[in-house]
């Protein structure tokens, strides 16, 4: 029984997927969806990882390495800008966050 | 064998920990999910022979990211059950776009192959007899220095806009002024009283 890429990317397309339905489940929560969309990039990386490992490309790592740091700083202003939305509005509902309109 | 059985292993407790991540009815448990999503995945790394990055995985996901993620779930002050009310609503169209995407992934993993070609034409391959990061720490010190640098920067934009966001200067408190400590003088500075004695100031 060989693990194979196919097995990784089908792994890797679950959490994905996991991610898509967790933004739609959660559409108030601006937490849980900042952490799915860390799933969805946590997906990607698997996916890059696998590839790289497979076709004995190195670059594929690289790249994962880069994905980590954008999803770092992602994750690093979007929770200070929920920070911020909290102190001014008492709540962090999604639905109420249109102060940038027009 | 082991390496199927471990494949098993980290994959299916990865997946049950994302679908928990999304499910759970405390953020903090999200949040802990989270973390074990993301051990599992570091197994998945170690399993592909990329430990530099299964070791970053830990370090900066769980060590950095999730930690962060906590401190703000435990410090707002916010009724979650609230923000739960109507989850069920979006179930449906969730579900449909869930299952829309699985799908369109599933095919193109499935009508995929390897181009014979492709192998030729790879930028840095894998070195033999040297170690996952000296190999990495080869090709990201010459080849991608731009990239390297430019994730650097990344990392210094969002860490100055993460302070910009969230200091306040609240009123009422001491704060150093150093030009006025630079301008006091010892006519402003000292007064000199004669005190009479037994008597007091």
């Amino acid at each position: 029984m060989e693990i194979g890429l196919s097995q990784y990317l089908t792994v890797a397309a679950i959490i994905f997927t996991v991610g898509i339905f967790g933004i739609f489940l959660n559409r108030k929560n601006v937490i849980v969806i900042l952490m799915s969309v860390e799933l969805i990039l946590l997906s990607v990386n698997i996916n890059l990882v696998a590839f790289s490992s497979f076709l004995g490309d190195l670059v594929g790592q690289v790249f994962a390495l880069l994905v980590l740091t954008v999803a770092a700083g992602e994750a690093a202003i979007g929770l200070a800008i929920l920070v911020t939305y909290f102190r001014n509005r008492g709540t962090i509902a999604v639905e109420d966050i249109n102060l940038m309109k027009g | 064998m082991v390496a199927a059985l471990f494949f098993y292993l980290f994959s299916a407790i990865a997946v049950a920990s994302a679908v928990m991540v999304i499910s759970a009815r405390n953020p903090v448990h999200s949040v802990l999910f989270l973390i074990l999503c993301f051990f599992n995945a570091a197994g998945l790394f170690v399993l592909l022979g990329a430990e530099f990055l299964a070791m970053i995985l830990v370090v900066v996901y769980v060590g950095a990211v999730a930690v962060l993620f906590l401190f703000v779930v435990m410090m707002l002050d916010v009724d979650f059950v609230e923000l739960r009310q109507g989850m069920l609503n979006y179930l449906p169209i969730g579900g449909v776009i869930g299952l829309i995407v699985l799908v369109e992934l599933a095919l193109a993993v499935g009508g995929w192959v390897i181009s014979p070609g492709s192998l030729k034409s790879r930028v840095a391959p894998l070195p033999e007899g040297v170690t996952n990061t000296e190999a990495l720490g080869r090709v990201l010190y010459t080849d991608f220095l731009f990239y390297f640098q430019t994730a650097g920067l990344v990392l210094l934009v969002a860490m100055v806009g993460a302070i910009v966001l969230t200091l306040r200067h609240k009123q009422g408190v001491k704060r150093q002024n150093i030009a006025v400590q630079v301008a006091r003088s010892p006519a402003t500075a000292i007064e000199v009283v004669k005190v009479k004695p037994g008597q007091g100031i």
